[in-house]
C-alpha cells in the first residue's frame, strides 16, 4: 500500500536515466451514455513525479475519462494499468473504494463534502482503517500536521459550509492526501481562485511532485496548463489527440489541436456612446439563505448600449446580485431604478414587465422547465399577452408556430418543439433561454436590461461564439447587458466596464483597456483599489 | 401527587411505541430514504406479533415475528425506492394502504381455524419491576416499574444516539443523506447503507406495533395504531433528526393520551370524540412550532439528499 | 465480471408503453393471488367471483358507478394537489367537511332562513356550494402554513383527516344527532327537496357532475394559461417564480379547487345517499383517491376510467366478503399491491435493463 511518506527519490522523473518510470497508463478506453460516446479508445501515460495537464473543451470527455480512472464510471472498454506494490501491471478498478486502495484519488469540480460536517468528519468518511469509536482529537492532530507539510492551514473542527470555497478545495485536496494517494487527480481546479490563490496552488502541488506523487490536471485554461504542467494530453471530441512536453510547445499549438482550428482571440466591438442609464442600484443590500448579508452597499450603474461586466470568484454575491435585479430576491436596503422608474421591491413579474430580462446561472434548475416541451419552455415569458394568450385561455397551435420561428432564428438544434427542453445539448438549451429573453425585449425599442449569469459557461467553441454574439447585437440595439463571469479573458473581451464582486460588495469598477489580470485579481481576492 | 405519578406513568408507556417508531425512521431518513409507509409497517407489526405471541403462546416470538415482517415491508419500500427508484413519497403511501388493508384482512384470517384475531386473549408484556430502583418514590414507579420493551427503549435511545454521533458508522450515515454523492466517491456504498437502514427503520416500526398489541393495549382490534405511524413522522421533525430529542416529543404525545385517559377515568363530560382529537391537533402545533422556530434560526436539520433518488450515472 | 444496470430510454415504444403497466397489473394480482392461496382460497375463483360481482351485470354495475362517483372527486382532488408537487393526503377530511357542510345546510337552513324556497333548485346549489367551502377551508389551513412556513404539508393534512373524522363522529353521537332516532347514532333525516336524486338503484347525478368536473379540469389544465402556471410550478417550482408565477399564491388556489372537489365528494354522498350525517362517509375515498390519480397519472380524463375500475375491486372485495367468506380488506390490500407493482414497473417504461460486461473480461 502506498503510504503517505515520501517515495524513494528515483521514482522522480529525471531526464537522465531512460524510460522514467509511469504511474497510469490507460490504454484504449471507451466510455458511452445513452447516445453519447463520451471517450472513445483514448490512452493516457503519466508518469511519477510529474504535472499531467489534460487539455480540452468543455465536452471533450477529459471528467469522464478521469471518472473512469477513480472508478465512478467502467469503461466499455479499455486496460488501466497502475502501480500496485512493487509491480506495475493491469489493474480493474471496480469502485471509488478500489481506487483509493490503489492510491489514486480526485477532486472533483463540484466538490463533494459534506456541508453539515466538520472537516475532519469529512476526511475520514470511507476511510479505512479508522476505529469504531471516532476520537476526532486525535484525527484532528493528524489532519493538522498533513495540512502543515503542505502549507495548505486548515482548521480541522471547522464546518464545510464556514468555509471559503478555496478553503474548501484544500479540504478535498488534503482528504485525498489523508488517504494515502499517490496520484492525485484535480478537475478544473483554479475556476473557483483568484490569480494569487491559484499561484499558492501552484506552489503545493511542486511540493507534492517533489515526494513522488504524480498530478493529474484538468483544464481548459491555455495559460495555466503553460504555467503548471511538465506535460500535457490534448482530448477532442472524445479522443486523445496528442500529448506533448509543456516546454516544446506553445499556447497557439496547444490551442490548434485542442479546437481542430484556429481561435478568434477577441471580438469586434463598436465603441459605445450613449449615457442614458437603463438600470442603477443606489445602496442595494441583500441577505443569503442562512441570512448572513450577500450584497452590502451595492451601487452600480448599466448605460444603454453597454456590457458591464462583473468578475469575482464564485459565490461572493453575483448570483444574489442576478436575483436582486430580477426581483427574485428582496433587497434589505436602497433602491433599484429601470429607466430611471423606481423598482425597489418588485415582484419577478413586475420586473419581467419594465423589459429585465435574464439569462439565468442555472440553465436546467431555473431557466427551464426540463420535463416539459420546448415550445412551452419558449413561451415561459409571452403566455400571457396575444398572440399565445386569447383570454385566459392559451393557443396551443399558436405557441407551437412561435416556437419553430425561434428555433429557426436562433438556430437551435430539435427534432422540434415538441421535444423535452431536457433532451437538447447544453450549448442548445442556452440558445433557447437567449431566443426567450431577447425576444421578450424587443418590445421595448430603447433596449432591454439583460441580465446573463455565466452564460457560455460548459458549452463548446462554437456555441460560445453564438451566445457573445448575440450579447454584443443585444448592446448594439441599445440594450444594457449585465455579464456575470468567472472566466476573465471574457469579461476582458465583452465588456466596457468589469465590476469586481468582494463578499458582497463592489471593489471597484475599471476599464478592460486600462487593467490587468493581475490588478483584477487583487480586486477578487478583498484589495479595494486604492 | 398521585395524580403526576400516574400521568408520568401512563406517558412513558404510551410513549414507548412511538420511540421505537420515531427512532427507525430517523435513522431512515438520515440515510436518505423518507419512509411513509410507517403507518402501514406498525399494524402489520402490531397484527403478526400478536398473531404470532397468541399462536406460539411466547410474546418474544411475537416480537422476533412482528420486527421481521416490519423488516420485510421495510425492504419491500428499499426495492422501490433505491433500486426501481420510484417517487418515495407515493411509495411510502402505498405501503401505508396496503399494509392497513393486509392488517385488516389477516386480522380477520390468523385466529384459529382461519378466523378472526379480534377479541382472543394471548400472551402480554406486564410490568417487572426492577428490584430496588422502583422503590424510588415517584420516578420508581414511573420508570423502573414497567414492561420489558420499555426497559428496551431505555437502552435503544442512548445506544442510538451514540452510534450516530460517536461512531464510524454512524459518520458514514449522516454522511449519506446530506451527500451520497461524495459519500459514494469516498468508497462508501451508498445502495448498501440505503437498504440497510431502510429494513432497520421497518424492522422497528414492527417492534413498535408488537408494543401496542402485545403489551400498551394487549390483543388486536381494527386500526390499533391509530395514526400513530404518522405522529411518529412528526416527530422526526419534532426531534430534528436527533434520537435523543425523540424521546422528548414521544413522551409528551405518552402525556397527552394519559390526561385524556384521566380526564376520561374521572367521567368527564366532554365527548371522547373531542378529547381523542388532542394528540391529532398537538402534532400539528408542534410541527408549526418547530418549522417556525427552527426555520428561523435556518437549522431544520433535514438530510439535504432526503427524498431524492441516487444514481452514479446519471448525468444530467 | 457481468453486473445489471439501467439504462435511460431515448425513446419508449408503444408495447413498453403499455406492456409495462399491464405487466404489473398482472403481476400486482398475482402477488394478491399467492395471498388468497395462502388462507386456502382458488385464487381464479375468487378473481372471478369479484369480476362477476363488479361488471357481471346490470345491478353490479351501477353498483359499481354508485362506488367510483367519490372516487371520481377524491382522485380529481388529489391529482390537481399532486400536480403542484402539493402532497394532499387530507382529502379523506376534506370530503367529512363537505359532508358535515351540505348537512348542516340540509337541516338548519330551512328553520333559520324560512323565506328560502324550499326546492331542489335552490337547496341543492346551496348545499353543493356549503360542502365544497367546508372542505376547502378544511384545505386551506394546510396550504397557507405550507406556503407561509414551509410547514410540512403530508403531516398537516393527514393530522386533519383524523381531526375531521371525530368530528364529524362527535357531531351525528351527540349535537346533531336525531332525538327520535331511537337511539342510533346520526342526525335526521334530510327533508326530500335536500336530496340528490338517483335515476337507478343509487345511481345519481353525482356522477355525471364528476364526469363534468373532470372534462372541465382536463379543458382549464390543458387549454388555459393557469393551466399552464400549474404545470410550470408542478415541473420546476424556481422556472416559475423565474418567469413571475407566484408560487404562493398558486398553491393556495390550487389547494382551494382540490379540496372543494373532495368537498363536493362529500356533498354528492350525503344528499343523494345516505340522506343524513351518519356512520359510512370516512370509508376511505379519500385514500383511493390517491391510488386513483396516480394510477391515472394525474390526467383527469383517465382518473374516469381508472375510478370505475378500482370502484369495481372495491364492490368486488364487498361481493366476495358475501359469497366466499372472504375479509372485504382483499380490496385494499389489492389496490396497494397494485399501486406499487404499478409505480415499480415504471421504472422499466423509462429505462432498459442492460447486462453489463466489465472490461477486466
Amino acid at each position: 500500500m502506498v503510504g503517505g511518506e515520501n517515495l524513494a527519490p528515483h521514482q522522480g522523473f529525471s531526464p537522465m536515466s531512460a524510460p522514467p518510470a509511469l504511474a497510469v497508463k490507460m490504454d484504449g478506453i471507451t466510455k458511452r451514455f445513452p447516445g453519447v460516446l463520451a471517450n472513445e479508445d483514448v490512452d493516457l501515460e503519466v508518469r511519477a513525479g510529474e504535472i499531467h495537464a489534460l487539455l480540452g473543451e468543455n465536452g471533450a470527455g477529459k471528467s469522464t475519462l478521469m471518472s473512469v480512472l477513480c472508478g465512478l464510471y467502467r469503461p466499455e472498454a479499455g486496460v488501466i494499468s497502475l502501480k500496485v506494490g512493487e509491480e506495475f501491471g493491469p489493474v480493474d478498478i471496480g469502485s471509488p473504494r478500489h481506487a483509493i486502495e490503489l492510491g489514486v484519488g480526485m477532486v472533483h469540480q463540484h466538490f463533494k463534502l459534506v456541508k453539515s460536517q466538520t472537516v475532519a468528519e469529512n476526511m475520514i468518511i470511507g476511510k479505512e482503517g479508522i476505529p469504531l469509536r471516532l476520537d476526532m482529537k486525535r484525527i484532528g492532530v493528524g489532519i493538522s500536521a498533513l495540512a502543515d507539510r503542505y502549507s495548505m492551514s486548515i482548521n480541522p473542527d471547522s464546518y464545510i459550509w464556514q468555509l471559503s470555497v478555496g478553503e474548501q478545495q484544500r479540504v478535498e485536496i488534503l482528504k485525498v492526501l489523508y488517504r494515502g494517494a499517490s496520484i492525485l487527480i484535480l478537475d478544473e481546479p483554479t475556476a473557483v481562485l483568484t490569480p494569487q490563490e491559484s499561484a499558492d496552488l501552484g506552489r503545493a502541488l511542486r511540493t507534492m511532485v517533489a515526494e513522488g506523487k504524480s498530478i493529474i490536471f484538468i483544464s481548459h485554461k491555455l495559460d495555466e496548463v503553460m504555467s503548471f504542467a511538465d506535460r500535457v494530453t490534448v482530448l477532442r471530441q472524445g479522443r486523445a489527440v496528442a500529448t506533448a512536453d509543456v516546454a516544446s510547445t506553445n499556447k497557439a499549438e496547444l490551442a490548434r489541436m485542442m479546437v481542430g482550428r484556429d481561435l478568434a482571440t477577441s471580438v469586434s466591438k463598436l465603441e459605445s456612446e450613449h449615457d442614458k442609464p437603463m438600470l442603477e442600484l443606489v445602496n442595494v443590500s441583500a441577505i443569503n439563505e442562512r441570512g448572513l448579508p450577500a450584497l452590502q452597499q451595492v451601487n452600480l450603474e448599466l448605460r444603454q448600449g453597454e456590457i458591464v461586466g462583473i468578475a469575482g470568484v464564485a459565490g461572493n454575491g453575483q448570483q444574489e446580485l442576478a436575483e436582486v435585479i430580477t426581483g427574485l430576491r428582496d433587497t434589505t436596503e436602497g433602491s433599484l431604478r429601470v429607466r430611471g422608474r423606481d423598482c425597489t421591491g418588485n415582484s419577478p413579474r413586475q420586473m419581467i414587465e419594465a423589459g429585465v430580462c435574464h439569462v439565468p446561472a442555472d440553465r436546467l434548475g431555473v431557466g427551464l422547465a426540463g420535463n416539459l416541451a420546448l415550445s412551452d419552455n419558449l413561451a415561459m415569458k409571452s403566455y400571457r399577452r396575444a398572440p399565445i394568450a386569447r383570454g385566459p385561455f392559451l393557443n396551443r397551435r399558436r405557441m407551437g408556430s412561435e416556437a419553430r420561428g425561434l428555433i429557426d432564428e436562433f438556430s437551435v438544434l430539435v427534432p422540434g418543439p415538441a421535444t423535452p427542453a431536457r433532451n437538447l445539448s447544453g450549448g442548445n438549451q442556452q440558445k433557447a433561454i437567449l431566443a426567450r429573453e431577447i425576444t421578450a425585449g424587443r418590445g421595448f425599442d430603447d433596449g432591454a436590461v439583460l441580465v446573463a449569469a455565466y452564460p457560455t459557461r460548459g458549452l463548446d467553441v462554437g456555441a460560445i461564439e453564438a451566445v457573445r454574439e448575440r450579447l454584443l447585437s443585444e448592446r448594439g440595439r441599445g440594450s444594457a447587458v449585465l455579464l456575470i463571469s468567472e472566466d476573465l479573458d471574457e469579461l476582458v473581451m465583452m465588456a466596457d466596464r468589469i465590476a469586481v464582486l468582494h463578499g458582497g460588495q463592489i471593489m471597484g469598477v475599471v476599464k478592460p483597456q486600462d487593467t490587468t489580470i493581475e490588478e483584477l485579481g487583487l480586486l477578487m481576492a478583498g484589495e479595494r483599489r486604492s | 401527587m398521585d395524580l403526576v405519578e400516574s400521568i408520568l406513568s401512563i406517558a412513558i408507556f404510551a410513549g414507548t411505541s412511538l420511540v421505537f417508531a420515531t427512532i427507525g425512521e430517523i435513522f431512515t431518513e438520515r440515510s436518505g430514504i423518507l419512509n411513509l409507509g410507517l403507518e402501514g409497517m406498525m399494524i402489520m407489526g402490531a397484527v403478526s406479533g400478536f398473531a404470532a405471541g397468541y399462536h406460539s403462546d411466547n410474546a418474544y416470538v411475537g416480537v422476533l415475528v412482528a420486527m421481521a415482517v416490519g423488516g420485510v415491508f421495510g425492504l419491500i419500500h428499499a426495492i422501490a425506492t433505491i433500486s426501481l427508484r420510484t417517487d418515495q413519497v407515493v411509495a411510502g403511501l402505498a405501503l401505508t394502504i396496503g399494509g392497513t388493508g393486509l392488517a385488516s384482512f389477516l386480522g380477520q384470517k390468523l385466529g384459529p381455524d382461519g378466523g378472526p384475531l379480534v377479541g382472543l386473549i394471548g400472551p402480554r408484556f406486564v410490568k417487572v419491576p426492577i428490584p430496588g430502583l422502583s422503590e424510588i418514590p415517584l420516578i420508581g414507579e414511573v420508570l423502573f416499574n414497567k414492561d420489558q420493551l420499555v426497559y428496551l427503549m431505555y437502552i435503544l435511545v442512548p445506544l442510538a444516539w451514540w452510534f450516530l454521533y460517536k461512531t464510524r458508522p454512524g459518520l458514514h450515515l449522516r454522511a449519506v443523506g446530506e451527500n451520497p454523492q461524495a459519500t459514494d466517491a469516498l468508497g462508501v456504498n451508498v445502495f448498501r447503507l440505503r437498504y440497510g437502514y431502510t429494513v432497520l427503520g421497518g424492522a422497528l416500526a414492527g417492534l413498535a406495533g408488537a408494543h401496542l398489541s402485545l403489551a400498551y393495549t394487549p390483543g388486536w382490534t381494527e386500526n390499533l395504531t391509530g395514526g400513530r405511524g404518522w405522529i411518529a413522522i412528526a416527530l422526526v421533525i419534532f426531534a430534528t433528526w436527533n434520537p435523543a430529542r425523540a424521546v422528548l416529543g414521544a413522551v409528551l404525545f405518552g402525556g397527552v393520551n394519559a390526561i385524556q385517559f384521566r380526564l376520561q377515568a374521572e367521567g368527564t363530560t366532554i365527548s371522547a370524540n373531542l378529547l381523542n382529537m388532542t394528540p391529532y391537533m398537538l402534532t400539528v402545533i408542534v410541527l408549526v412550532a418547530v418549522t417556525f422556530f427552527e426555520g428561523f434560526r435556518k437549522r431544520v436539520g433535514a438530510p439535504a439528499a432526503l427524498g431524492l433518488p441516487y444514481n452514479r450515472e446519471e448525468r444530467t | 465480471m457481468t453486473s445489471l444496470k439501467f439504462e435511460k430510454r431515448l425513446t419508449t415504444s408503444p408495447t413498453v408503453k403499455w406492456g409495462v403497466p399491464f405487466t404489473s397489473l398482472a403481476l400486482a394480482l398475482a402477488a394478491g393471488g399467492l395471498l388468497l392461496a395462502g388462507v386456502g382460497v382458488n385464487p381464479f375463483t375468487a378473481y372471478g367471483a369479484m369480476l362477476e360481482g363488479s361488471f357481471g351485470s346490470k345491478v353490479a354495475l351501477t353498483e359499481t358507478l354508485v362506488r367510483a362517483t367519490p372516487l371520481l372527486f377524491t382522485g380529481l382532488s388529489v391529482a390537481i394537489a399532486f400536480r403542484m408537487l402539493f402532497w394532499n393526503i387530507g382529502v379523506e377530511g376534506q370530503l367529512v367537511m363537505g359532508g358535515i357542510g351540505a348537512t348542516a345546510v340540509a337541516l338548519f337552513l330551512p328553520d333559520a332562513a324560512p323565506g328560502i324556497p324550499q326546492s331542489p333548485w335552490v337547496y341543492l346549489p346551496l348545499m353543493a356550494v356549503a360542502g365544497m367551502a367546508a372542505g376547502a377551508a378544511w384545505g386551506i389551513v394546510p396550504a397557507l402554513l405550507k406556503s407561509a412556513l414551509g410547514v410540512n404539508e403530508i403531516i398537516t393534512t393527514l393530522m386533519f383527516n383524523y381531526i375531521a373524522i371525530l368530528f364529524y363522529q362527535y357531531l351525528f353521537t351527540d349535537p346533531w344527532k336525531d332525538p327520535a332516532g331511537f337511539g342510533f347514532p346520526g342526525s335526521a333525516e334530510f327533508a326530500r327537496f335536500a336530496w340528490l336524486p338517483r335515476f337507478s338503484g343509487r345511481l345519481n347525478y353525482g356522477l355525471v357532475l364528476g364526469v363534468a368536473a373532470a372534462i372541465l379540469l382536463w379543458v382549464v389544465l390543458n387549454k388555459t394559461k393557469w393551466g399552464y402556471e400549474v404545470a410550470l410550478i408542478g415541473e420546476n417550482e424556481q422556472a416559475a417564480r423565474y418567469s413571475g408565477v407566484s408560487v404562493f399564491r398558486n398553491i393556495v388556489f390550487v389547494m382551494i379547487l382540490s379540496a372543494g372537489l373532495a368537498g363536493l365528494a362529500g356533498f354528492v354522498e350525503v344528499s343523494a345517499i345516505s340522506h343524513k350525517l351518519q356512520q359510512g362517509l370516512a370509508v376511505g375515498n379519500g385514500f383511493t383517491g390517491i391510488i386513483v390519480a396516480w394510477l391515472a397519472k394525474l390526467d383527469p380524463l383517465r382518473v374516469v376510467v381508472v375510478a370505475v375500475l378500482l370502484a369495481g375491486l372495491l364492490v368486488g372485495g364487498d361481493q366476495i366478503q358475501i359469497s366466499l367468506g372472504l375479509p372485504a380488506s382483499i380490496a385494499q390490500t389489492l389496490q396497494g399491491a397494485i399501486l406499487l407493482f404499478v409505480l415499480g414497473g415504471d421504472i422499466f417504461s423509462r429505462y432498459r435493463l442492460r447486462l453489463i460486461r466489465t472490461a477486466a473480461d
